[in-house]
């Protein structure tokens, strides 16, 4: 059952207030414009037992994925494609607020999201990971860990999915009287766009960018928009017990389609 | 993808709508004689049932909040609500399905109202048919209504989506499965505010633009079925002064 409760981040009245008043003068706490994207840095293969790896650097917010292949079952209604499963979980090692324990809502919804601005955007061509149709097909499991939360870990959890999947080497799978064999070989993953997830939260009637913690605390709604290479919008989720307007909205959708480009190159150069 | 023809040269879809028709709409208001307010939908071939118990007390009693009440949400699927039975147990789309209709929700409850308590909706599917959780949310601010509980408007719902290349209004579980995009949206009508906004699929900048208002105009068609259901319930036959004038006006736009 979802339930409404308080924020667990506990912001000074005096950091509140200033926060408040930097953002109606269009600056904010560390510094940076409404729409500034905080720093992001990628290194990759970090983990040489995945398949493919990333760990990014969003500000302070980090999270490491790692990509592993296996053969399996296809889905329900899906038999002619290869499966990818996205997961996320925020670690009790990445801030004093989070404790061990089955996944909450939110995070729930973090890797439904995630997974979902993957998959909607369709950037592995997954008729291309099928070995047996409707029977045996790959089975991509891309799964994160995050290791330091400083908000906006929909943004920071996405790029690193994104990361791992581009600098991933898939095994190569074949049919042999009947059995999956490992022929050691490696092959490129199938890539055919590279979503981006641009997340911005509303406080008052301002709309900011990759939030931090803080301004997390503090905000009314949250809306993550991912695009793909076309520019077209793959998958938005609205967030938070706040409503948008439609202007606030188109604001937002907009926003996402700019900054995004310029993340999308710096993904791009992970292929190279 | 989305090689299925869904709609045809007449313009017509695989249940005879044209792009910009609701599904059949019915909403009855206080089936369930237990519940402080109760609501059931008929949205095409959704069957939904929402209850609300509450204001009440909060049970644990530390999940209280000193200056507001707690809303709690639990959307739920029957097992034979499917084509193949679903699994009771709640599930983790059904996890984020509750979240973010309470999301959706809370903008238009008074919950500074009442303070230390909870107010608990409980939207259970019957029978799906795509869309589900924008019929259930509709059902669900009826059934607030219903129990009495302070509201500064009511929450319509309504999804749009891509067939055939086409932006259509109110996708129903076959285009849902095989068209190519797919947006629920709530909205609250008279305040003007969307509260809740997703998308699956791909949709370039304009068909974007069309299709969030196609969904804020199919919220608006909603309302007027959830007004409609209200007004029959509390004066019955016997319109408040001006209503009777309101709704004509209404129907000529």
């Amino acid at each position: 059952m979802s339930l409404s409760k308080k924020s667990p981040i506990v912001i000074e009245q005096l950091r509140k207030r200033q926060m408040f008043d930097l953002i109606t003068n269009g600056k904010r706490l560390d510094g940076r414009n409404l729409e500034d994207i905080r720093d992001l840095e990628i290194e990759i293969d970090i983990i040489k037992k995945a398949d493919g790896s990333a760990k990014v650097r969003l500000g302070n917010s980090e999270v490491i994925a790692g990509v592993k292949v296996e053969t399996g079952a296809p889905f329900e209604g899906l038999e002619n494609k290869g499966a990818l499963i996205v997961t996320a979980e925020v670690l009790p090692i990445a801030s004093p607020y989070i404790e061990p324990g089955p996944p909450d809502e939110e995070t729930i919804e973090l890797a439904r999201v995630v997974d979902r601005g993957i998959r909607e955007s369709q950037m592995i061509d997954l008729d291309k990971l099928v070995l047996i149709p409707g029977k045996t097909v790959y089975v991509i499991f891309v799964d994160c860990s995050i290791i330091n939360a400083d908000g906006n870990l929909f943004d920071a959890t996405s790029y690193a999915v994104v990361a791992a999947l581009l600098s991933s080497k898939l095994p190569i799978f074949e049919i042999r009287d009947e059995k999956v064999v490992d022929t050691g070989k490696k092959q490129e993953p199938p890539i055919t766009t590279i979503p981006v997830s641009i997340t911005s939260i509303r406080i008052g009637n301002n709309i900011i960018v990759d939030p931090t913690v803080e301004e997390e605390a503090c905000m009314e709604s949250r809306i993550t928009i991912t695009t793909n290479s076309n520019n077209e919008y793959t998958a938005i989720q609205k967030g938070s017990t706040g409503y948008f307007t439609l202007e606030q909205i188109k604001f937002a959708a907009q926003t996402a389609r700019v900054k995004a480009e310029t993340l999308r190159t710096k993904l791009k150069e992970l292929i190279k | 993808m989305d090689q299925t023809i869904l709609i045809d040269e007449n313009g017509k879809r695989t249940d005879g709508r044209s792009i910009d028709d609701l599904r059949d709409v019915k909403i009855t208001i206080g089936v369930l004689k237990n519940a402080d307010g109760s609501a059931s939908i008929e949205f095409g071939k959704n069957k939904i049932m929402v209850a609300v118990y509450g204001p009440r007390e909060v049970h644990p009693k530390h999940m209280a909040l000193p200056d507001r009440c707690v809303l709690r949400c639990r959307y739920h699927m029957s097992p034979f609500s499917t084509d193949t039975r679903k699994n009771p147990a709640p599930s983790r789309r059904e996890v984020e399905i509750s979240k973010v209709m309470r999301e959706a929700l809370e903008p238009a409850i008074m919950l500074e109202d009442y303070p230390r308590a909870a107010i608990d909706v409980f939207v259970e599917v019957l029978q799906a048919d795509g869309g589900s959780r924008c019929a259930g949310i509709a059902a669900a601010s009826v059934a607030l209504a219903d129990a009495g509980v302070n509201m500064k408007d009511l929450v319509a719902a309504c999804a749009a989506g891509k067939v055939n290349d086409k932006i259509v209004l109110d996708i129903n579980d076959i285009e849902d499965k095989e068209g190519s995009a797919d947006m629920p949206v709530a909205y609250l009508p008279n305040l003007e505010q969307i509260t809740l906004l997703q998308l699956d699929g791909i949709l370039n900048e304009s068909q974007f633009n069309e299709c969030l208002e196609k969904a804020i105009h199919g919220c608006k068609m909603v309302y007027e079925i959830q007004r409609k259901a209200l007004i029959e319930k509390y004066f019955g036959n016997d319109l408040p002064e001006g209503e009777e004038k309101e709704l004509e006006e209404n129907k000529e736009n």
